[in-house]
């Protein structure tokens, strides 16, 4: 068999920041035409490769060759200019502007658009007769579910004549449906000859779509392999250098209810019904997850618990008490704590501190405030003691909280919540966008706060989670609980005709 | 990525300012050149005529003074995520309850006139801001739209207040009668004549005060976690409504201090039109200070020094006039304010290099 030709090659490439290596001679060589998996856990270096790639970063050493022929990227221009193009996790689109116009966006052609606007026609036209799904190029941006935003991402950076895609973690953000339409798509658009780099942290996906992988750690490329001839627990062991140890969840002991549920009717702005009289109950020492396809009422679940959203009828008691009626703050110095399921827009503030976001929803507690002021050095143990426990690197509790990467970013606030020891947790997705060590060590103190007699309310989209962590399961199916199953009789046929509506449990 | 050492953590908010304002003294010296003047002798007279005796000096306080006062007043709300642009109606309503107090309750007070007084300017501001605060929590009314509406209400109020009520009688000036001598904001004279009155430590104590509430205050912390990300200070508890109401207040009280420094420190009488834009400087100030209360108290004495060493410029320097003085104040906002990152990359990418070496 002949070596196909690389479509772009990273020699020796070297990067540090300050005192920080992220990238220790990196090579990697990406074929013509294949799914390259580059896989390692938060802070192996993952995105400092991909941004190198797409001339975001410049290298300290190494080169860099596309098509053959070495090239210099000063800045992303000219990447694009050699037919790289990049999908970022955050996607790079003009909300309130149409498909077209996103598409057309630097590549106007001319005073009066009507080059550019032709040109965009033409290239989402010919895509969509080579992968058969369509794209209404007059919808807003904002209007498209998150799948088809990625979607109009990946078109823009094909209509600028990328030959090469870098996805950034692109399916973070994604339903399983979603996510296997992306990979349908990425499929079809190596076939066409396009080379794909894939960055990301799961391991499922690399095994599922990508043709080789790349293995780096702390920096450095520890393996690479052809697909077909890895296993997931040997890729899992060369990210984090040992076998991965998922814990074991030991016999419930079920206490008194903590949590009571009942009819909880949910409205939105424009009086949809978002959550329509759901009941459940979250017994002391039992974790009950929520499971379902992103969108059919867990946020708004979570966020009526909590006390963001005001419920429409309904009750929810908390060891008895009602808290319908009562805010967040009181909430919560009633025993109630919460994982936000977005980090960044409820969990945390990204411009403080780390200190400073332990101090978050902790500010009345008398361990960190008196006589109106705030226990600073309270805090910064506090934080220093969870960055410790928590393994949060760096452990610095005043670096500014946007500075920590996004698996630290959500250890910080998984630590903050269960610091508290809370009676019942709200946990939306706890371990969304981290590692599989970070994971498991998140599982493990969910599982002690289940031990020790709490309650967990657990909403996550990842099934393997949630068979793992909990003692009962419930299906949201269009704001409904669509049913019950317990982990062993959860299998992913029961599970996913539930979660699509076509059963009734 | 810097950061590394304390040093040059502490170089960095150091240098950067020091390398703009010399920018802007640089590019000032150009304008004064081109009206025919000789830079480095205006250089003399700008920095002689606001720091070189007591007199001076004092005048340059004094200025300074309101900047405080006003630059703090927007600096809190920007802490909440508020543009408080309000602050010239909040200092002027802030002068009319001060007057109030001064004028007719002054004689019979005794010493307690000027305490009274202070408290009087401070709730007449907060006064004028809970208007706007109100319309903010209650109707989600931006608050840059309403501060500034308040601005037009307040001086119309006050015009026909002054003009048809309050004006001493017999006489044409839109002026009150003079408030008793006891209502007077004790004088900081004695450094040489000028104006420089308590107000001025007042000041330096609230801007302290003010470096307190904001990093060592759990109001403070609460009303700064709803200025960065007002849903998860929601989710955590905090009362967003309750921190847009107390940051606008206290911008309000701190604007309406303005009054105790001009009318109850310098004037000693209400007259009209006395905020005479230190309202609107409170932005630069704000800007220049970026929101700190030690960068706003520097950026006051800084703008202070030019307000009161620009006017000894028209004065000395003919060629110089009052608008030429302007341009400059202008270069100065533009540069270290406006243009803040001009060389700040430069600058960390240097001290980067030093670290490493």
């Amino acid at each position: 068999m002949s070596e196909p030709a690389a479509a772009a090659e990273l020699r020796g490439i070297d990067k540090r920041f300050g005192a920080v290596r992220a990238n220790r001679s990196i090579s990697l060589r990406l074929a013509r035409g294949s799914i390259h998996g580059l896989i390692g856990e938060n802070g192996a270096g993952k995105s400092t490769v991909a941004q190198i790639l797409y001339g975001y970063l410049l290298p300290d050493a190494g080169e860099i060759r596309v098509g053959g022929r070495q090239v210099h990227f000063r800045a992303p221009r000219d990447s694009i200019a050699a037919g790289i193009g990049m999908v970022h996790q955050h996607f790079m689109l003009v909300e309130p502007m149409t498909v077209l116009e996103n598409l057309m966006l630097g590549c106007e052609a001319g005073p009066t658009l009507a080059r550019g606007r032709a040109a965009a026609l033409a290239t989402l036209a010919r895509l969509e007769r080579k992968d058969g799904s369509s794209l209404d190029p007059e919808a807003r941006v904002e209007s498209l579910p998150v799948g088809s935003k990625q979607r109009v991402e990946i078109l823009k950076a094909l209509h600028r004549g990328a030959e090469i895609l870098i996805l950034d973690e692109p399916t973070a953000v994604l339903t399983p449906l979603e996510t296997a339409a992306l990979f349908r798509e990425l499929r079809v658009l190596a076939a066409d000859g396009k080379t794909i780099l894939l960055v990301t942290h799961r391991l499922r996906e690399v095994m599922e779509v990508t043709d080789a992988v790349t293995v780096l750690r702390q920096g450095e490329v520890v393996a690479e392999r052809p697909t077909r001839e890895t296993t997931p627990s040997e890729l899992a062991a060369l990210m984090i250098g040992r076998a991965p140890a998922p814990p074991a969840r030991p016999p419930a002991h079920i206490g008194p209810p903590r949590l009571e549920v009942r009819e909880l009717t949910v409205r939105d702005g424009e009086g949809v019904t978002r959550l329509d009289r759901a009941s459940l109950t979250v017994h002391a020492g039992e974790i009950v997850a929520i499971a379902g396809v992103a969108g059919n009422g867990q946020s708004e679940l979570i966020e009526a618990l909590v006390g963001l959203t005001a419920p429409r009828g309904g009750s929810i008691r908390l060891d008895g008490t009602e808290l319908v009626g009562l805010t967040a703050a009181e909430r919560r110095r009633r025993g109630l704590g919460h994982i936000a399921e977005d980090r960044l827009r409820l969990g945390a503030i990204a411009g403080f501190s780390a200190a400073e976001n332990a101090l978050l929803g902790r500010q009345e507690e008398p361990q960190f405030a008196g006589g109106g002021l705030i226990r600073r050095t309270a805090a910064a143990a506090a934080v220093a003691a969870q960055m410790n426990a928590y393994d949060v690197r760096p452990a610095e509790p005043e670096r500014r909280f946007a500075l920590f990467s996004g698996g630290n970013q959500q250890k910080l606030v998984v630590a903050r919540e269960l610091e508290r020891n809370p009676a019942v947790l709200v946990a939306g997705q706890p371990t969304r966008g981290v590692d599989v060590g970070a994971a498991e060590l998140i599982h493990r103190r969910l599982l002690g706060l289940r031990g020790g007699g709490g309650a967990v309310l657990l909403v996550s989209a990842d099934l393997e989670e949630i068979r793992l962590l909990a003692d009962r399961i419930l299906v949201l199916c269009g704001g409904r609980i669509a049913g019950e199953l317990t982990p062993e009789t959860a299998d992913e046929r029961r599970l996913g005709l539930l979660m699509a509506g076509a059963e009734a449990a | 990525m810097s950061g590394a050492s304390p040093l040059l953590r502490w170089a960095e908010p150091v240098l950067v300012p020091l390398v703009n304002m010399a920018a802007a003294l640089l590019l000032s010296g150009a304008v004064v050149l081109a009206a025919g003047a000789d830079p480095i002798a205006a250089m003399r007279v700008l920095l002689q005529g606001s720091l070189g005796d007591p007199a001076s000096l004092g005048y340059t306080l004094y200025y300074a003074t309101n900047f405080i006062f006003t630059g703090l007043a927007v600096a809190l709300p920007f802490h909440a995520g508020l543009f408080n642009i309000g602050g010239e109606g909040q200092a002027y309503i802030g002068g009319l309850l001060a007057s109030l107090v001064c004028l007719f309750l002054g004689p019979a007070l005794g010493w307690a006139a000027v305490p009274l007084a202070v408290l009087a300017a401070a709730a007449g501001g907060a006064l004028w801001a809970l208007g706007p605060a109100w319309l903010r929590v209650t109707r989600g009314s931006h608050v840059v739209i309403t501060t500034i509406m308040f601005n037009f209400i307040a001086s119309a109020v006050m015009t026909f207040l002054i003009v048809n009520l309050l004006i001493a009688p017999g006489q044409s000036a839109p002026e009150s009668v003079p408030f008793v001598p006891t209502a007077w904001m004790p004088s900081l004279g004695a450094l040489g004549p000028s104006p420089l009155n308590l107000s001025f430590p007042l000041a330096l104590l609230l801007a302290a005060a003010a470096w307190v509430l904001l990093w060592r205050m759990r109001a403070g912390f609460a009303l700064r976690a709803a200025g960065a990300n007002p849903e998860a200070a929601r989710a955590a508890g905090i009362s967003v409504a309750r921190a847009t109401l107390l940051a606008l207040m206290l911008g309000g009280a701190l604007a309406g201090l303005v009054a105790v420094n001009e009318l109850m420190g310098s004037q000693h009488r209400l007259l009209l039109e006395f905020p005479a834009g230190y309202g609107f400087m409170g932005i630069a100030v704000a800007l220049m200070g970026r929101n700190h209360p030690l960068g706003i108290v520097v950026a006051s004495v800084f703008f202070g020094a030019l307000y009161q060493g620009g006017t000894e410029l028209s004065f000395d320097l003919p060629q110089v006039t009052r608008d030429i003085v302007v341009v400059i104040e202008g270069l100065a906002i533009l540069f270290c304010g406006a243009l803040e990152n001009l060389f700040r990359r430069r600058i960390a990418a240097l001290l980067d290099r030093q670290a490493r070496a």
